[in-house]
């Protein structure tokens, strides 16, 4: 008599059937799918229309309808990683500190002279040359005025500028805490819009990551190229409102310290000579939307924040007759000339706009700007038939292995390797069963991740079976005991085994990317599930089976 | 008894170590072959380690590489290589190639740009109807660190592998499997070499599942040492190695079988995109099966085993066994 404790024997069962039940909806794909998507949306509308009824019928509710998901490799859709220019942000703050800088440096002129800023390569640097080198005591202190502490979790007061003198050179940086504290901000921000543009576009699921120190992972399933993707992100839309020096035909050569040469979007060979810092930036919009001009042309209309409205009604009052420049992206859409004092901070923007490319600049600059620009450092596009012919493939791979695999177990072992094939089954029907219920990712890799459990599952089940053979050779005094020396005695070899296989797939986990992480995935599953039915749920039909049938002998 | 289909007989008592200079030699020869295929030849690196990129094309016209060369020839583009793939999942008027453009110097993924050009001249000089189901492109930066993360995941796998197996047996255990499972890879980079297969990301997630599955067969082996150690008090080393190869050897090369039925249907129906793969975690078993058997306990024989130690450790082999299962 073998002996299996009562509620061993229920939660085994009850692991396997809710197993198995996570696993059913996976059978039928399309239309768990099509009732998820619906039942999505009716959540958010709170009604339902007849095809989303419809296809909220094809599934009952009260069945699990949680869906292993499928990687870009086997859906199709785009891939890209970029990187975002964090430099650029540290760029535009010393940029912006100029101004703050020389009135400061102003106020102490008695003592540092003139002051002349000078080019450096270092994006978070600012260099001031002054002329009386003596006074680089009271420049310094000047600068550290206009310093600032920096806020951080552990707390630290840093300051947000490191000043310090170089002869006669007054150099101001941007602290590292501080920079530590931009980049968070910078991909934090890009992070959200790219989100905020992506979900626009409506494609289901798309992954948005941060990975490492300045790069974002953005996957969108369904979309038709990576090209498509990048138009939809890539754009920084980054707005601003730039006084103008001069307009010319050709790209100025020496637009002088602090001005640079942009081309005008319209009119061809048209340049403009702009001062680099702008009065008000895209940032300052809180609301931007498609619109008409007076004559009826599409426009986009904005509205400034208090900020963003006092400096550019500051500036309109001091400027009136002098041109200024709306610049988008490097390119300069319309230079008009300030009539009168705009105060009140709303404009609209004109150029040669259609309707379409004016909703989509509005959404854009509600979206608001990408704060840096972004390099795309890999892209990929598989398209969803590629993706299909995988799955087939892997689908034909997958029961070519179980039949054959099942094969040879069943001619090795006779009817424990019936049990064996059984346990395999149940293996496989729980590790889709595990993969629904964590919401983990199928990719072709994983497939093949799949089958190899196939492969290896069934060894727990040669080492037991193997064992006890030896132990009904070695003399085992009956049945019952070599079964049950055989489970005990293979058990720590399987154990070794498996956690040496799965010390493997953690390691492709933390360290893969992509598929290659979704392999680990399934690989890991496959370990737990397939000791879990060697162990405890061959060891059950086997106990079932010797205590009905008794036999005297034991033939493996 | 009832008939049953055996891999090897009931009782076996080869001598593992009576060839030792064949098996043994011969593997330390066939590693350093490999080495010197893979120093010499060098691997035929995939974008995911070399950057570039590289477009899937899918046509009903029969393909004929060297149309597609001139096609692209005029093209400002980088070193182009173009590759007919074949499968028998292919339906027969399905023609599919891989072309691969290597990467400019410091320059991103090639631009979305280039990547029409190319889909252009192709769909005017070759098929007007030609479809483009993959285009991936890699950045030289990012693939230099693929490289490092490779050979990172590589070396943090084997020194975790031998931290376990330090735990669990002896530290002799450990070098001895370690060493086995480096001689495993480095065969499988061979062949690679040798045939100039693509070599990727993927083909290094096969290294590592090589890893896992030939540690697994080592460890087989090694528990069955432990054990018989103890039983075993007075018998020299070496004829305990043999006896524990020979108990252990039905299932050493049933779970082979199984395996590489499993990885065999994946090779041949499993589609060329992940043939690579399949193909490097089916030499991976064929070795490993082989490395458990020949070269593992060798490495353990010759750095020795202090039995007496044993003692210390008597309460390891059934650790497992009391958990209740």
């Amino acid at each position: 008599m073998l002996n299996f404790p009562l509620w061993k024997q229920i939660l085994t069962w009850l692991a396997v059937a809710a197993g198995l039940a996570l696993a059913v909806p996976n059978l039928y794909y399309v239309q768990v799918e099509a009732h998820n998507d619906a039942a999505k949306s009716v959540e958010e509308a709170g009604f339902a229309t007849t095809e989303q009824q419809a296809a909220l019928d094809q599934w009952p509710d009260w069945m699990p309808s949680g869906l292993v998901n499928l990687g870009l490799d086997l859906r199709g859709g785009a891939h890209l990683l970029a990187e975002v220019q964090v430099t650029d942000v540290y760029k535009a703050r010393m940029d912006g500190l100029w101004p703050q800088l020389r009135d400061a440096l102003r106020d102490v002129r008695d003592q540092v002279g003139s002051v002349r800023r000078q080019p450096t390569q270092v994006a978070h640097e600012l260099r001031v040359e002054i002329e009386n080198a003596a006074g680089m005591a009271a420049a310094v202190e000047a600068a550290r005025a206009l310093a600032s502490n920096v806020i951080t979790l552990t707390g630290v007061g840093q300051s947000d500028l490191d000043v310090t003198a170089e002869g006669n050179v007054l150099i101001v940086q941007l602290s590292e805490a501080e920079r530590a504290q931009v980049d968070q901000r910078t991909i934090q921000q890009s992070l959200e819009i790219i989100r905020t543009r992506v979900d626009t576009a409506g494609t289901r699921e798309p992954t948005i990551q941060r990975q490492g120190a300045d790069r974002i992972l953005i996957q969108v399933p369904g979309i038709g190229s990576a090209a498509e993707l990048k138009a939809l992100i890539g754009t920084t839309a980054k707005l601003t409102f730039n006084p103008v020096v001069r307009r010319g035909t050709s790209e100025d050569q020496t637009p002088g310290a602090g001005n640079i040469s942009l081309p005008s979007m319209d009119e061809e060979g048209v340049w403009y000579t702009v001062e680099e810092v702008p009065v008000v930036s895209g940032e300052d919009l809180t609301n931007a939307k498609g619109d008409f001009d007076q004559n009826g042309r599409p426009a986009v209309s904005f509205q400034f924040d208090a900020r963003g409205a006092r400096a550019f009604g500051d500036y309109t009052a001091q400027n009136i007759g002098a041109p200024f420049a709306i610049v988008l992206d490097g390119e300069v859409i319309s230079a008009p000339v300030i009539q009168s004092h705009i105060p009140g901070g709303s404009g609209i923007i004109t150029g040669n706009f259609t309707v379409e490319e004016a909703n989509r600049l509005a959404v854009l600059l509600s979206a608001g700007a990408l704060p840096a620009t972004m390099t795309f450092l890999e892209e990929r596009t598989i398209g969803p038939e590629l993706g299909q012919d995988s799955i087939d493939a892997g689908r034909v791979a997958t029961l070519v292995a179980a039949g054959s695999v099942s094969v040879l177990m069943i001619a090795s072992y006779g009817l424990f390797g019936v049990f064996a094939v059984v346990a395999l089954a149940i293996n496989l029907g729980l590790i889709f069963g595990i993969m629904s219920m964590i919401g983990a990712t199928l990719t072709l890799p994983g497939i093949a991740g799949l089958v190899l459990t196939i492969g290896m599952a069934v060894d727990a089940n040669v080492l037991i079976y193997e064992r006890i053979r030896d132990e009904i050779r070695n003399g085992a005094k009956n049945a019952a005991r070599a079964i049950e020396l055989g489970f005990e005695r293979a058990l720590s070899a399987i154990m070794d085994a498996n956690v040496t296989t799965l010390i493997t797939a953690g390691v492709l986990f933390f360290l893969g990317a992509g598929p290659i992480r979704g392999f680990a995935v399934t690989l890991a599953i496959g370990i737990v599930t397939s000791v879990f039915t060697a162990i405890n749920v061959t060891r059950l039909i086997v106990t079932y089976w010797h205590n009905r049938r008794r036999p005297k002998t034991l033939v493996v | 008894m009832a008939w049953r289909f055996k891999l090897a007989p009931d009782k076996t008592s080869f001598d593992f170590f009576r060839w030792q200079w064949v098996t043994f030699g011969g593997s330390l020869m066939l590693s350093v072959m490999a080495i010197v295929a893979w120093a010499v030849m060098g691997l035929n690196y995939g974008i995911d380690f070399k950057g570039g990129t590289t477009i899937r094309t899918e046509s009903t016209v029969a393909v004929d590489v060297g149309a597609y060369r001139d096609a692209l020839q005029g093209l400002p583009l980088g070193d182009i290589s173009i590759t007919e793939v074949f499968d028998p999942n292919f339906a027969d008027d399905q023609h599919v190639t891989m072309i691969r453009i290597a990467a400019e110097d410091e320059a991103e993924a090639v631009t979305p740009e280039q990547i029409q050009q190319v889909e252009e001249v192709l769909r005017a000089a070759i098929d007007p109807n030609m479809t483009f189901p993959s285009v991936e492109s890699v950045g030289p930066k990012v693939s230099g660190e693929l490289v490092w993360t490779s050979v990172l995941s590589l070396i943090v796998t084997s020194v975790a592998i031998m931290i376990y197996m330090w735990l669990r047996f002896e530290w002799q255990f450990g070098v001895g499997a370690v060493l086995a499972l480096l001689h495993d890879v480095i065969i499988t980079i061979g062949v690679f070499a040798i045939f100039q297969i693509k070599f990727d990301l993927t083909i290094v997630a096969a290294l590592l599942t090589i890893l896992g599955y030939s540690i697994n067969d080592t460890v087989v082996v090694f528990d069955r040492l432990r054990e018989n150690l103890q039983k075993y008090k007075q018998m020299p080393l070496r004829e305990v190695m043999n006896l524990s190869v020979n108990e252990t050897l039905a299932r050493t090369l049933m779970t082979a079988l199984t395996t590489l039925l499993a990885v065999g249907a994946m090779l041949i129906f499993g589609g060329d995109v992940l043939r690579g793969f399949s193909l490097a975690i089916f030499l991976g078993v064929l070795f490993g099966t082989y490395s458990s058997v020949y070269v593992a306990k060798n490495i353990v024989l010759f750095i020795g085993l202090d039995r007496s130690d044993k003692a210390k450790k008597s309460g390891t082999p059934d650790e497992f066994a009391n958990i209740d299962a």
